[in-house]
């Protein structure tokens, strides 16, 4: 088990490594959330809906399309020099690769919506102040389930001819239930509701992150090995 | 007494669609032992190879490497394995001694980063271990490569075209180098176009064609007569 868990570290270590030394995908993703913010910043009427209302709804468009292109990074890197075919041969389980994988991407894409909220704040002029704890938790618990997914289809349509597309087109459906639930749990708290109000929600992320995150363990040797 | 078996492929079977790149071939070697394998485009050579890594799952037949069978659910299986690939399996954005340093915690080498730099001295590229792969010239990158693969010191060890691209010195270095791996604990198995790359430490010799074992035996003393034997068998 001590073993397992430093190999996920070693694994998630190295991917980070090596994503900030490029920063490529990290600045794509935080630009495509700038912008996104920008557009609808923009697009709306403030008198048509209440900035309130549309907030939500705002804040987790923005992260799910910036964590699709952040996740598209995932094994992207592993294509060159055909390095992950050294992570195969290595005496390491396909379960503790996924999870070195999946560690990484998380933290990535985190880091992403740690440079979007604040974005979110300035275009939106919204207090988050007594929201904030509760919108950390469903941020992280959302994010945990469809990071989940999402690495295990990166590792699926990196040989693809069309990796970049087919991930947004695999993973969205995938995204729905807890973005529709993320949506839901954020709208009462941005409207200055106690956590309490929002347990069931919250109840329903944890299920889909224990639910796919040990599916796609399972699924991940299916995947990667030809 | 039989010496033990370092390798033993049974029936490995493997096709692309209609294509079928691996027709039932066994393969044992014992320690010691250096197989050089032959054989026309598309023989299967490198399908074999990957197959005897572990990187590709026959659909029908087994390997196992010092008695353990690989499969996905025994990572220790593919221990005793090192692969020389066509491609350096290193990460363009690491240096040197960081993708060494990564490839000997992943195989727990006891102290990670004085193996990676003993093994980057003995490949003359010591002054190099802080450059990222893309910074080196063909024959640097083949040595590290060489590098990655040994540092676990594999029992096993498997070279797909380790001459291609080279040059005539790294190509004498290369071969210098396998002289010096060749010894009783370890097997190699060197899939190549030209016997001749590795005739001189070569124990065994076999030319796949079609997916199957066209011929297999101990190196003839003749190179020369090798390669009328060749051109007969490629031949049909």
């Amino acid at each position: 088990m001590g073993r397992a868990i430093r190999l996920v570290l070693v694994l998630a270590a190295k991917d980070l490594r090596v994503e900030f030394r490029t920063r490529t995908s990290l600045l794509s993703a935080a630009v495509f959330a700038a912008l996104v913010l920008i557009v609808f910043n923009f697009a709306r009427d403030p008198t048509a809906v209440a900035t309130i209302d549309l907030a939500p709804s705002v804040l987790w468009v923005t992260v799910a399309f910036a964590s699709v292109v952040a996740m598209n990074r995932a094994f992207t890197t592993e294509r060159e020099n055909a390095a992950f075919d050294g992570l195969l041969l290595a005496p390491v389980s396909r379960e503790v690769l996924y999870l070195g994988k999946y560690l990484a991407s998380l933290v990535f894409v985190l880091l992403v919506e740690a440079i979007a909220l604040p974005l979110f704040v300035l275009f939106f002029n919204v207090d988050l102040g007594p929201a904030l704890p509760g919108l950390l938790i469903t941020m992280l618990l959302a994010t945990a389930g469809f990071v989940a997914v999402g690495t295990v289809f990166s590792a699926m349509v990196v040989k693809t001819r069309f990796a970049e597309l087919m991930l947004p087109v695999l993973l969205l459906p995938f995204m729905v239930p807890p973005l529709i639930y993320a949506v839901r749990i954020s709208t009462p708290l941005f409207q200055g509701r106690p956590l309490s109000e929002v347990l069931a929600g919250l109840r329903f992320l944890a299920l889909y992150d224990v639910a796919f995150i040990t599916l796609s363990v399972l699924l991940f040797s299916a995947v990667v090995d030809e | 007494m039989a010496e033990p078996l370092l390798l033993e492929a049974r029936g490995l079977t493997r096709s692309y669609g209609a294509v079928r790149a691996l027709r039932g071939v066994d393969l044992t070697l014992t320690p010691g032992e250096v197989l050089l394998i032959l054989g026309p485009n598309g023989a299967g050579k490198s399908t074999l190879l990957r197959t005897l890594a572990g990187l590709l799952r026959p659909q029908a037949g087994t390997v196992a490497v010092l008695g353990r069978t690989l499969a996905g659910d025994d990572p220790d299986a593919r221990r005793p394995i090192g692969l020389l690939s066509h491609q350096s399996l290193l990460y363009d954005e690491l240096s040197l001694l960081e993708n060494l340093v990564l490839v000997a915690r992943l195989y727990d080498v006891p102290e990670p980063s004085k193996r990676a730099h003993d093994v980057l001295a003995a490949q003359g590229l010591s002054e190099r271990a802080g450059d990222r792969p893309r910074q080196l010239s063909r024959g640097m990158l083949q040595r590290a490569a060489i590098a990655r693969a040994l540092l676990h010191q594999p029992a096993l060890l498997l070279l797909d075209e380790p001459f291609t691209g080279l040059d005539a010195a790294a190509g004498d270095r290369l071969r210098k180098l396998l002289a010096t791996l060749h010894d009783s604990s370890r097997a190699m198995v060197i899939v190549t176009h030209h016997a001749g790359e590795a005739w001189e430490f070569a124990t065994r010799i076999g030319i796949l064609v079609g997916g199957r074992w066209a011929w297999q035996g101990p190196r003839p003393d003749d190179i020369g007569a090798f390669h009328l034997i060749y051109q007969e068998v490629v031949r049909g």
